[in-house]
């Protein structure tokens, strides 16, 4: 087969590499074929039948999206005929769609609404053909609509190729046919870990998070209530998109101001329990090499990498750090330190959390997340719901004054920051750990052999005369590969070849959470990193140990990393999950 | 072994077992014992003869005679005027309904029965095809020996198939010899045959006929095609609803492997081939050769993208041949009597012979194999005796529920590949649903769109929301609420469809549809008017 294939798209040559589909080729000729269920990062399902060219000699159009081109092929991407058939195959869509755009979250994000706008559709073309059916509501973090499905597969496709969870998968048939769960019992009951990447890959607002927004407006205006808010990492960097900024802008002032403005008593940031996990989870690190415990260590800021675990690899609990995440570190200390800092009384507290995940969401309810004696995190509200308040409330984000977080929680420093990023919990906790270890800072903070977006990173760092090897994954599926290589190992020799694993459940890693910003594929995830790294250059501390903050959190209420109170309140347990239900089976590791 | 004066074939498929052939066979026995003449006369249980609708059939040799609607009282009557008397039963005693008919008939002379030009049937009903050692005695893995003892290449075996111009006999169409060189072609260190045996067309079961009479015949083309294009592995996917196809395939597997004509070492020759039967759900989008395949892989029966084709990558990835029941069974024939005999058959560019389905209003609805090219007329006049109770002809659907509507005028299209699709028609299943005067299209189409959007796998936006369209439009008219304009919605959609669905299942839906609305376009203005309360027969 020859490596190049020279075709001809609306009577443009073009060359390009043998494989590539008409589509890819047609945009290097400048010719756009409209998609609806296509997707770059995903393996083409083609179930729209809208991306349609006319091939000279095929008696039928073809599908762009997953036709290859062939060698001397005369390609049409616009006719009288295709220009008629993608409209009705549009309308035929929309008969069979909820159009109650206003009302919905993806308004004006639809890939469908955009579609048939451009093409000039008539919405009451057909007959109206939607059975109406409930929706999904049984799991905490995610909602799916069915009457806003257009069955284009993605979300199938995500969960069970990219992420390996398998939650969801299509049943029944022909004009039946619906997005399910085993048994349809619902995605809260079943192996669901609740990633939210099918959120983000829905063309339409099909799938969506459960919304808490009411519950948040409820406690701010609530004079009774003190609502104490955090912010995620990887929020800084997405925020701006939803207002016309560019992928990767860091907007942490605005953010502030924005929160402020919203009603918010005390604004302070997930950044400083970042640097908080990397102290205990870099000592339970050093204290794992040097007593010889379970090696690999590997992280537990991702909550849908933690039910995934949990599933799928429950050997693997005891290697998992006890640490909670940093949004846990931070609820517990809210209704404890806070409260005891500032006389408040607990009770009256409101913790919220903004995240770029709609994991986090079930990782607020789990029911050991309550060392505090409260619930340690009230509400979790992701990006997106997070921009529909500021949108409500009128804002204009995109001028808004910058302002500052409080300080009692809200100082970070650049290795919390880069938390949001693939790779970033590993390079902040090496630059600690290498301190920890040899008493002085890394020449070079910068450990780019764990940045950038390959699916699996590997690293080898010498630190004071050990060898450390390291792995850094993000995508589930990466996540199942690599641990499926560790286990084989430890099976076979005893030990593994890594001593610190990072893992996030998301592709890219925060800044591609479930609950960012709709229309997020991996080149614009990568721009949202680099925003992180960027902010992480520019601050004047970079590595968590350096954080007043943190280390006045240990002076007056923690004593030191690891210490007892410290594990009572910052670390956790897990447990192993059905395979089929996610429910809980039995405990897997033990709480200090 | 004794020698025969008579034998009586007792047909056992599906349908005669339902009305009780099973308990006339018991019955036949029982009599012969009573009457010691168990010895001379001898009862073969056959497969299905392939008439439809005709009760238990008994066929006595040498006499050629036939009867039908044979009950189990009847039996006795039987035996002791004709088996031991020698006499014709002109009527069967007792059973009053049909006294005046004459239940015997004069076999090879009337109708389905008449003489046929069988290569595939050939042993359909004519010897116990259940019992090897008879198959072989009538030429059953002749073929298959022919290869091994004459050193036949591989090469060879498929240039004689491209030769013959045998092509798919499972609706498309496609040259089997070409498909067969590709996959030898391909690279892969594993291959496999798959013998598509899902018959889910409705009004078609010609490959039922074949599995259940002649299962030998596709253990042996299956051989043959694993020789030509290197596999070693062989799965036939059967309609699960076929469960006598699927006890007799079994059978035939077990007693192929024991004399060594399947397994390892075929005949000592070093040649290797299994054969594994895999049992169907019941979706009629699975003999979608790619659905097919990831049914068979333990998925979710829906089409795969092509390309790639199986032929490259099919099961597991690897290459595949996916070959229809009726295309295997044409096999060993052209490769022990040749290509240059198969050409003699049939037309220049659709050669052999076809089975047809000839079912509705006809007076023998059933199974026949004749030359392709057979005139339609011929077919349902000669063979199908005619519309039944001397009404007059109205339609025919040829090929299937995905086929076509023809009306008298095309009544002398020849049946085959090229001369149907000068007419837009398809040969498909070669299904032949004969309609009356009485007969509403209104209500046909109805019952094909009814079909078409339960069958529908969903995969495909066009199809899965186009077929439920049609069936809301066509439920309108058939209701009396149609309009004008719903007819060319309905093509409109069709036509959507035909270019924009991912299988053949959503792209020929436009054939019934359009056929239906041009060829009898009467009966829906009549129906969207509502000035004719028409007599409706559905036959859903």
């Amino acid at each position: 087969m020859p490596d190049k294939v020279k075709l001809y798209i609306d009577g443009k040559e073009v060359e390009v590499p043998a494989g590539t589909t008409i589509l890819d080729a047609a945009k290097k000729v400048g010719a756009t074929v409209p998609t609806l269920c296509y997707h770059p990062d995903l393996k083409p399902t083609g179930a729209c039948g809208v991306c349609v060219v006319e091939i000279e000699g095929s008696p039928i159009p073809k599908r762009s999206c997953c036709t290859p081109v062939a060698e001397g092929m005369k390609v049409r991407t616009n006719s009288v005929k295709l220009r008629q058939m993608r409209k009705t195959v549009i309308e035929m869509i929309l008969s069979n769609h909820d159009v109650e755009c206003p009302s919905c979250v993806a308004n004006g994000k639809c890939e469908l609404q955009d579609l048939a706008n451009n093409m000039g559709v008539d919405v009451d073309a057909l007959y109206k053909i939607l059975d109406y059916k409930p929706l999904d509501e049984t799991s905490v973090a995610i909602i799916r609509d069915p009457n806003k499905c257009i069955a284009c597969g993605r979300c199938i496709i995500v969960c069970s190729e990219i992420q390996t969870v398998h939650a969801i998968t299509f049943a029944d048939r022909g004009f039946e046919v619906n997005v399910n769960t085993f048994f349809k019992e619902g995605l809260g009951n079943s192996v669901c870990v609740n990633c939210g990447q099918c959120t983000v890959f829905c063309p339409t607002g099909a799938l969506k998070e459960r919304s808490e927004i009411d519950y948040v407006w409820e406690a701010l205006l609530d004079p009774e209530k003190i609502v104490v808010v955090q912010e995620a990492p990887a929020l800084r960097v997405t925020l701006g998109e939803e207002f016309g900024m560019e992928p990767g802008t860091v907007t942490v002032g605005k953010m502030y101001a924005a929160l402020k403005r919203l009603g918010f008593d005390y604004v302070f940031d997930t950044n400083f329990s970042a640097d908080l996990t990397i102290m205990e989870e870099g000592t339970e690190l050093v204290n794992r090499i040097k007593e010889g415990g379970p090696i690999p260590l590997i992280t537990s800021c991702s909550p849908g990498w933690i039910k995934f675990m949990e599933t799928y690899f429950p050997d693997f609990a005891k290697y998992t750090s006890t640490c909670k995440s940093p949004q846990q570190m931070f609820g517990t200390l809210a209704k404890t330190y806070f409260a005891k800092e500032y006389n408040l009384d607990p009770s009256k507290i409101v913790s919220v959390s903004i995240m770029p995940c709609t994991a986090k969401k079930f990782e607020a309810r789990r029911p050991e997340m309550r060392d505090s004696g409260y619930q340690d995190v009230d509400y979790v509200l992701t990006t997106r719901e997070f921009v529909r308040m500021i949108k409500e409330a009128g804002i204009d984000f995109k001028n808004l004054p910058e302002e500052k977080a409080d300080d009692l929680m809200g100082a970070y420093t650049g290795a919390a920051t880069i938390f949001g990023a693939t790779g970033g919990v590993m390079e902040a906790a090496v630059r600690s750990a290498y301190f920890l270890l040899t008493g002085e800072n890394l020449k070079n903070l910068d450990i780019e052999a764990v940045r950038g977006m390959k699916g699996i990173k590997e690293a080898e760092l010498e630190i004071a005369g050990m060898n450390l090897k390291v792995a850094v994954a993000h995508g589930l599926g990466n996540a199942r590969k690599l641990l499926t290589k560790v286990r084989k190992q430890i099976e076979e020799t005893g030990k593994s070849e890594y001593a610190f694993i990072e893992i996030m459940a998301c592709p890219g890693g925060c800044v591609g959470g479930g609950g960012q910003p709709y229309g997020s594929d991996l080149a614009r995830r990568a721009r949202r990193g680099e925003g992180l790294y960027k902010e992480d250059k520019d601050l004047p501390m970079r590595c968590s140990h350096e954080n007043p903050a943190v280390k006045r959190v240990y002076e007056k209420f923690l004593g030191a990393p690891g210490s007892d109170i410290a594990h009572r309140l910052l670390h956790t347990c897990y447990f192993e999950r059905d395979i089929e239900k996610g429910t809980c089976v039995k405990e897997l590791t033990h709480k200090h | 072994m004794s020698l025969q004066r008579m034998h009586i074939l007792i047909p056992i498929d599906e349908e005669s077992i339902q009305n009780g052939a099973l308990e006339v066979k018991r019955r036949l026995n029982k009599e012969l014992f009573k009457h010691r003449v168990e010895e001379e006369v001898k009862v073969l249980e056959t497969g299905p003869i392939g008439i439809s609708g005709k009760g238990v059939v008994l066929i006595i040799y040498p006499d050629k005679v036939y009867y039908y609607n044979v009950k189990p009282k009847d039996v006795k009557y039987i035996v002791e005027e004709h088996i031991l008397k020698g006499k014709v039963c002109t009527k069967i005693e007792n059973s009053k309904e049909i006294e005046k008919k004459k239940n015997v008939v004069d076999y090879e002379n009337i109708g389905l029965t008449r003489k046929q030009p069988r290569v595939v049937l050939d042993k359909c009903c004519i010897v116990n095809t259940f019992d090897l050692e008879e198959v072989i005695a009538r030429g059953g893995y002749a073929a298959l020996e022919k290869i091994l003892e004459e050193n036949i290449s591989p090469e060879a075996v498929i240039e004689e198939i491209k030769k013959s111009g045998l092509r798919g006999r499972g609706g498309a169409g496609f040259p089997t010899g070409l498909k067969w060189e590709f996959t030898r072609k391909a690279s892969g260190d594993e291959k496999f045959v798959i013998c598509n045996a899902d018959e889910g067309e409705p009004g078609t079961y010609k490959d039922r006929l074949i599995l259940e009479g002649d299962p030998h015949k596709l253990i042996e083309a299956m051989i043959i095609a694993g020789y030509a294009v290197g596999a070693e592995k062989g799965y036939i996917y059967v309609r699960g609803e076929y469960e006598l196809s699927i006890k007799r395939l079994n059978k035939a597997i077990k007693d192929a492997k024991d004399v060594g004509l399947l397994g390892d070492n075929i005949l000592e020759t070093g040649l290797n081939f299994d054969i594994e039967v895999k049992k169907g759900a019941g979706a009629y989008v699975c003999g979608e050769e790619t659905a097919l395949i990831e049914s068979l892989e333990g998925k979710r029966g829906q089409p795969r993208i092509k390309p790639p084709y199986p032929v490259t990558h099919g099961l597991w990835q690897k290459p595949t041949v996916v070959n229809n029941v009726e295309t295997l069974a044409n096999v060993p024939a052209i490769i022990l009597r040749g290509a240059d005999w198969y050409r003699s058959l049939g037309t220049e560019k659709s050669p052999g012979t076809k089975v047809f389905t000839v079912l509705g209003d006809v007076e023998y609805p059933g199974l026949i194999e004749v030359e392709m090219g057979t005139p339609l007329r011929e077919i349902i006049n000669a063979y199908g005796g005619g519309v039944r109770n001397g009404k007059k002809f109205k339609a025919a659907l040829v090929g299937g529920a995905a086929g076509v509507f023809l009306s008298e005028k095309l009544l002398d299209v020849k049946m085959d590949f090229e001369n149907l699709k000068e007419h837009t028609a398809v040969l498909g299943s070669g299904a032949i649903l004969v309609m009356n005067e009485d007969a509403s299209i209104v209500e046909m189409l109805f019952s094909i769109l009814k079909f078409f959007a339960h069958e529908s796998c969903g995969q495909c936006s066009p199809c899965r929301i186009g077929t439920r369209h049609l069936l809301e439009l066509i439920y309108k008219i058939k209701t009396g609420e149609g309009e004008l304009e719903d007819l060319d919605k309905m093509l409109h959609i069709a036509e959507t469809m035909r270019n924009l669905s991912l299988c053949p299942l959503g792209q020929s839906v436009i054939m019934p549809v359009a056929s239906a609305i041009n060829n009898f376009k009467e009966d829906f203005i009549k129906k969207i008017n509502n000035k004719n309360n028409m007599k409706e027969v559905s036959y859903a």
